[in-house]
């Protein structure tokens, strides 16, 4: 089933056309892996899908993006981001204690009920494998935690809230091989739940967890297929050359 | 949900009402000045408000010409400017470039606290201070006189010539010093020949905004400058400025008379002034960005 | 003959030198003075009694009543727009017209002469409202005199607060609001402060704006409404130093320095929280 149908979208910051005609699907519960070197396109298409984009003032797009069939822009911009939730680059804890930082949303969003709270929280945790890590000092500061154990903490923080699709914008990129290699893994368990779109500057990543793979080239959607595929045979020299290593 | 979008949306407006609520109170201070001041035109021209040679606003008929006031003012200023702006300009460079870490946090502690110090606290210290000082160095029969004044009001303007002209100092890139010490310069022919050009623009509307704090200090000014709204013959005797002439005067004026109106519209010249002032010092400080 | 540049830097270093001392040591000067002088007279009886024999003696209590009076309701009416101007110029407004123009009466705002305010607040509060010379009349001047401290301090304070937590907030469905109300404000908390203190401190010594729209010249009982005169610290100094002939020195020097002790006194607490928060800061 299609999850998110991107058709025809183009963004531009100011003057910069930074995305170019991008037509695709994402699949129900499918980790699609976004590869691309720096300026490609592939950070914007992914802050385009939970309007996240909108918040620079020079910033415009063209096109339709829809999710479950209905346009993002009518849905409600909170809305939309209650069910298209985003883990960032860096690990950004909110400057709240541990518990806080994963109540955030769900208080946001309009619960009240301390008992219920309580046990989106915990659930949140134990999806981001980190609940045993730190269900003892839950009113800690947030900042207290490793990098990997924040960037476990924002994974659970995007999962309190319910998400269908759970945008992931380089998660990786400041962690060490033993963190990464936990997030990856939550990554795999969480696609039986949540559709996944991965943005990666390492092409490893996207072999070992994306179902298929998009490339991405100044803006352009050069190739989406199944990431075995992909990464055999693929159709297009520049993604070839971009999986082999030759730029990038 | 409803009523959360509901206050949302009320609160947002207020965000933007308080937003606009600057330039809301700028014009309303021009306005309620106008209101008051223009009055005056009825029964007096311009010219002979601006340029009459004397003020007795409670002769009859009141003789109502700020030239005096004027003069006094610009006096007082020009005095004050003098001193002001080789000591604020040469403060601002030592703690910008030469006072070592600990030694510039005090210095800058000092000058924060120079600021913080309520004029009429100043104006009574140089009464007791400056003012026999004064007298006694000029051997003069009062201290209370313009050069007392200029002296205060230096004083005064300097936290602001010496905190924005460090501000413009301190945001040159680093690298045009240091490209002027790598030819062999020293640290005064580099902050000199280098720094100084290239923060002009910056130092200038420091020295401008220091200006505009004189021209509009009102207490410190009517405690020490004597007072006497004649035309000024020299530095060294009293003098009486636009603002003392507003402060000492308004309490007794009645509402309605046409000294009520003339020194409202002393209040419009001084808002012009300031405008200006303000306006252009602001115009200065974006052409360096 | 060839000037010698190390000289030359030797004597210019010098000369900035004393320029800084010519500033510092004059401070320090006034602040000795002040002391010295000033809390000898200071007693019990100097702070709590009313001014007797024409202000000749007694105390100064109804000045620092008025002047807390004034300052709290300047504060109260400045404090609600000042921040939520900040919250626009920080989290609303973009880079127009509209935005230059609002900065600008910002900075025209903090020029205006002080004693063009006393003006302003006579013309609209206490002849055109017909508040009359009242706490009302003044604190509404001063308020709308320390609206541009509060703003720029507010919004630095809040621009400081790091983009990617109004990000992250965004991401996770909160909306505008909630983000700026949950986020944004409490981090910023500090630098509002911050600015708020340096407000009060500068509405609680200016005389001017409050000339002719409350201040008493001797009133001997506290005010009893907000629609009432009073009488406030620094113009009581100004009255008896220069309106009351003979007052003893130790008066005047004893309410320059309650007065210079309650301004420097909230400059230091904006002081000390503004570097605690710095040490603190977590990001």
């Amino acid at each position: 089933m299609v999850k998110l149908e991107i058709k025809n979208a183009n963004a531009w910051f100011g003057h910069a056309h930074v995305l170019k005609n991008a037509t695709l699907d994402v699949e129900e519960h499918e980790i699609l892996s976004v590869i691309g070197p720096s300026n490609s396109g592939k950070t914007t298409f992914l802050r385009m899908l939970n309007r996240l984009n909108d918040l620079n003032p020079n910033y415009k797009m063209e096109g339709t993006v829809n999710l479950d069939g209905g346009n993002i822009n009518r849905i409600g911009v909170e809305l939309l981001r209650k069910k298209i939730g985003m883990v960032f680059a860096l690990p950004l804890p909110l400057p709240l204690s541990i518990f806080e930082n994963v109540a955030y949303g769900v208080r946001m969003h309009g619960t009240r009920d301390k008992n219920k709270i309580e046990n989106v929280v915990e659930e949140a945790l134990k999806q981001g494998y980190l609940w045993d890590e730190v269900k003892d000092r839950l009113g800690e500061s947030a900042f207290k935690l490793s990098g990997g154990q924040q960037q476990r903490l924002c994974i659970a923080r995007t999962l309190a809230v319910e998400p269908d699709v759970i945008l992931f914008d380089e998660p990786c990129s400041g962690l060490d091989p033993i963190s990464t290699a936990k997030v990856e893994d939550a990554m795999v368990k969480l696609k039986e739940k949540y559709t996944i779109v991965l943005v990666t500057n390492n092409v490893k990543q996207a072999a070992r967890v994306g179902d298929r793979t998009a490339f991405f080239l100044s803006g352009e959607l050069i190739e989406i297929d199944s990431t075995d595929k992909m990464f055999t045979v693929p159709k297009d020299k520049r993604t070839d050359g971009y999986i082999r290593g030759k730029f990038g | 949900m409803n009523m959360r979008k509901l206050k949302e949306f009320i609160i947002e407006k207020l965000i933007l009402l308080s937003g606009l609520a600057s330039i809301f109170f700028v014009i309303l201070i021009f306005l309620f000045l106008m209101k008051e001041g223009l009055a005056l035109f009825n029964t007096i021209k311009v010219s002979a408000f601006l340029l009459g040679k004397s003020w007795y606003p409670i002769s009859e008929p009141p003789l109502l010409g700020i030239l005096p006031l004027i003069l006094g003012s610009l006096l007082v200023t020009a005095g004050a400017t003098v001193i002001s702006i080789p000591i604020g300009v040469g403060a601002a460079i030592y703690i910008a470039e030469i006072a070592p870490g600990a030694l510039k946090e005090i210095l800058k502690g000092g000058i924060e606290l120079l600021a913080a110090i309520p004029s009429v606290v100043l104006g009574f210290v140089g009464m007791v201070t400056l003012v026999p000082l004064v007298k006694n160095v000029f051997h003069l029969p009062t201290g209370l006189t313009a050069l007392s004044g200029s002296i205060m009001l230096a004083f005064m303007a300097m936290p602001t010539i010496v905190s924005i002209a460090e501000d413009a100092l301190y945001s040159i890139p680093k690298n045009y010093k240091e490209g002027a010490l790598a030819l062999g310069a020293t640290h005064w022919q580099a902050i000199h020949r280098v720094m100084l050009p290239a923060a002009s623009s910056g130092i200038l509307a420091a020295i401008m905004l220091g200006i505009g704090r004189v021209i509009g200090e009102t207490m410190a000014v009517m405690m020490i400058t004597g007072n006497a709204a004649v035309i000024p013959q020299s530095i060294l005797v009293p003098v009486r400025t636009l603002t003392a002439t507003v402060a000492a005067e308004m309490g007794e004026a009645v509402v309605g008379s046409e000294h009520y109106f003339a020194l409202f519209a002393i209040g419009i010249v001084l808002f012009i002034i300031s405008f200006i002032i303000n306006v252009t010092a602001d115009l200065f400080l974006h052409k360096r960005q | 003959m060839m000037r010698n540049p190390h000289r030359t830097q030797r004597i210019a270093f010098f000369l900035l030198l004393t320029a800084t001392l010519l500033i510092v040591v004059p401070v320090g000067y006034i602040l000795l003075v002040i002391i010295q002088k000033g809390l000898p007279a200071i007693s019990w009886q100097f702070i709590f009694d009313i001014p007797r024999h024409g202000m000749k003696a007694g105390g100064i209590f109804p000045a620092i009543v008025g002047t807390i009076y004034l300052v709290s309701g300047a504060i109260a009416f400045a404090l609600p727009i000042g921040l939520l101007g900040a919250v626009y110029l920080s989290e609303y407004s973009r880079d127009n017209i509209l935005t230059r123009i609002i900065k600008l009466a910002i900075v025209n705002l903090s020029g205006v002469p002080s004693v063009v305010y006393g003006l302003f607040g006579l013309a609209l509060f206490v002849v055109f409202f017909k508040f009359g010379a009242s706490i009302l009349s003044g604190s509404l001047t001063l308020g709308i005199m320390i609206l541009p401290i509060i703003i720029t301090t507010s919004r630095e304070a809040l621009e400081s607060v790091p983009q990617s937590f109004r990000e992250v907030s965004l991401s996770l469905g909160a909306s505008k609001w909630q983000t700026i109300r949950n986020i944004v404000l409490p981090n910023a908390v500090p630098g509002i402060l911050t600015g708020t203190i340096l407000g009060l401190g500068r509405a609680a010594g200016e005389t001017a704006p409050i000339l002719f729209t409350v201040a008493a010249f001797y009133l001997p009982q506290l005010p009893g409404s907000i629609f009432d005169q009073a009488m406030a610290l620094p113009y009581h100094l100004y009255v008896i130093s220069t309106q009351v002939p003979n007052v003893d020195e130790k008066i005047r020097y004893g309410t320059a320095f309650v007065l210079l002790a309650l301004v420097l006194f909230m400059n230091l607490v904006a002081i000390i929280i503004r570097y605690r928060f710095r040490k603190r800061k977590k990001w």
